[in-house]
């Protein structure tokens, strides 16, 4: 009876969380008659691939892609490398300036960058870095660094320093011993970080919409941000791209799970 | 010293000052020039009149930006809305979340894979959620409406997005509905670490799972649980994506909070009077986030 009533509850509480993304998916694939007409139907009378169509022909959501690749993959990497040697240092390292900078890190993840939109748009404009996808990835690296930077240390300092000490002995230099020995073991975490990374750029909407306004600059939450109108929004479009955008996102999240319910309870993951 | 303390401390001498210094200048100059640079000329610019459409004269004002902020009613709207965004999705998040972890506690078959399927909603942006949850709400073709139709709950189609109230009460199922699994999952490790002698010397004693639950996993997990709690405070604040996405804001302010007001300023082109939200809203997660930081310092010295 016990046993029953808890299933019962968590299979509930699964169809509250997927029903959204099911609906969407359904939504998607209804002609467009179909889905503003009455009765609602919770399977398509007749499946259409014609908003996913719509979408690389009708919008350019092809090239939205690949600058939302481009962006989150070298965002992503640059702030990959900056967490390695950084949270390198600050693990194994004691020197003057340490602490406040780790407080310097840890504050910005309290605070979030849209708080200096303005400022940050004037700087951009004076950089001439509006309209970049390069603007918008420095910007998403300085976004990133301290998160990267704080996980990064957290690895470290569950790998024992013997082991780069034997390394050390053996005449590597202290970089050497890094590459070679410490690296390689942390690797899941590394390839956690970067995932981590890339899907917070591939999502990222506030700074992509206040840099970015040319067509060829922009970014996925753009392109979805444009598509909102003030009266109408085209819901068949919009769940397509709703779909095509987050199944990478799906993916990626599923693989690094474990590594995310660490970050977040290091305080390093912002939710 | 022994060696190996040695090696994880080393003496700061010029070799490795200039290694620590090359490994941690990227990361302190991108943080340096692109958020604590723009922060601060925020906060200078919250002084002067700078509106982007005539920014040939900006000169000083002194709190003139300010006065005109907090003689706004869409900001005390949004300030009041603020309070009922956080304190209601917390409620909810918190229980749900709490009850979630509860169930999730013990091992069955398939636990990791539910758990990987309720995860889910956290790989989408606020953004998307947005989206997804004003499609469902639609007033005429939303199936929120259908379903509650269905089941006999209302008899007319409600228009959930169109007046204040059903709108702030929709955005907030739409935060619960993101967040409860982060309250769930943290909930989950807070009860992980409580040690299992504890519960032997409590059943050795006779004491029923209530008062086990009671007198030795809720005291256990209290510093946990307030952690998690401040955390959450401050991330459901600067959380203006899914209402940005929702409704906008709308309608007529009804779902304002103070991040999303402060979006539409910037939107707007005045900088000036956007610099003085923006420190308006710095100074409420600054008390938070020295009120986070003691607390984990205080958790860590224990």
């Amino acid at each position: 009876m016990r046993r029953l009533a808890k299933g019962t509850v968590l299979a509930v509480w699964l169809l509250i969380t997927l029903f959204p993304l099911y609906w969407i998916t359904v939504t998607s694939l209804k002609p467009k008659a179909e889905i503003f007409s009455m009765p609602l139907r919770y399977w398509p009378g007749e499946v259409t691939f014609e908003h996913y169509a719509d979408l690389f022909s009708f919008a350019d959501f092809g090239a939205y892609l690949v600058n939302s690749l481009l962006v989150s993959l070298a965002a992503a990497a640059a702030v990959t490398v900056i967490g390695v040697l950084g949270g390198y240092t600050l693990a194994r390292f004691s020197f003057p300036g340490r602490g406040a900078l780790m407080l310097a890190f840890l504050v910005t993840q309290m605070i979030p960058l849209f708080i200096a939109l303005g400022p940050l748009y004037l700087l951009m404009s004076d950089l001439g870095l509006l309209n970049h996808l390069a603007g918008l990835m420095v910007v998403y690296v300085a976004m990133l660094v301290p998160f990267a930077t704080i996980i990064m240390r957290g690895f470290y300092e569950r790998i024992p320093v013997a082991l780069e000490e034997a390394a050390q002995v053996d005449g590597a230099s202290r970089l050497a011993a890094m590459v070679r020995v410490v690296i390689p073991v942390m690797l899941p975490g590394i390839a956690a970080t970067f995932v981590f990374a890339f899907v917070q750029c591939w999502n990222e909407l506030f700074l992509a919409i206040t840099f970015i306004d040319s067509e060829d600059a922009k970014t996925i939450p753009v392109a979805m941000n444009s598509f909102i109108t003030q009266y109408d929004i085209d819901w068949g479009s919009m769940a397509a791209a709703t779909v095509v955008s987050v199944i990478p996102t799906l993916v990626l999240f599923a693989a690094i799970r474990r590594y995310i319910v660490e970050g977040l309870t290091a305080g390093a993951v912002k939710g | 010293m022994s060696r190996a303390a040695q090696a994880a401390r080393p003496a700061f001498t010029g070799r490795k000052a200039r290694f620590v210094a090359l490994c941690l200048l990227p990361g302190a100059l991108f943080v340096l020039l692109f958020t604590y640079y723009p922060m601060i000329r925020g906060a200078v610019i919250a002084f002067q009149r700078y509106n982007l459409f005539d920014i040939t004269s900006t000169p000083f004002v002194g709190l003139e930006n300010f006065r005109a902020v907090l003689a706004e009613d869409r900001f005390w709207t949004a300030l009041r809305n603020t309070g009922t965004w956080v304190a209601v999705s917390l409620f909810f998040q918190f229980f749900l979340g709490f009850g979630l972890a509860l169930l999730l506690r013990r091992h069955f078959r398939g636990r990791a894979l539910y758990q990987a399927w309720v995860f889910f909603p956290w790989a989408m942006s606020g953004f998307l959620i947005g989206l997804l949850w004003r499609w469902m709400f639609n007033g005429q073709f939303g199936v929120v409406n259908d379903l509650l139709l269905k089941a006999g709950i209302i008899d007319e189609r409600i228009g959930f997005l169109a007046s204040p109230g059903w709108a702030m009460t929709s955005v907030i199922v739409a935060n619960v509905w993101y967040g409860v699994t982060f309250f769930a999952i943290m909930i989950m490790a807070a009860l992980q670490s409580v040690p299992a002698e504890l519960y032997e010397a409590a059943s050795v004693d006779g004491a029923s799972r209530a008062r086990q639950f009671w007198h030795v996993t809720l005291p256990h997990i209290r510093p946990t649980l307030a952690l998690i709690v401040l955390l959450r405070i401050i991330w459901i604040l600067n959380f203006p994506d899914l209402i940005y996405a929702m409704t906008g804001g709308g309608p007529a302010g009804g779902t304002d909070i103070i991040t999303t007001f402060l979006i539409q300023q910037v939107i707007g082109g005045d900088y000036g009077r956007a610099g003085a939200v923006g420190m308006l809203v710095l100074g409420l997660l600054l008390a938070f986030s020295v009120f986070y930081l003691n607390a984990t310092r205080f958790e860590r010295s224990r």
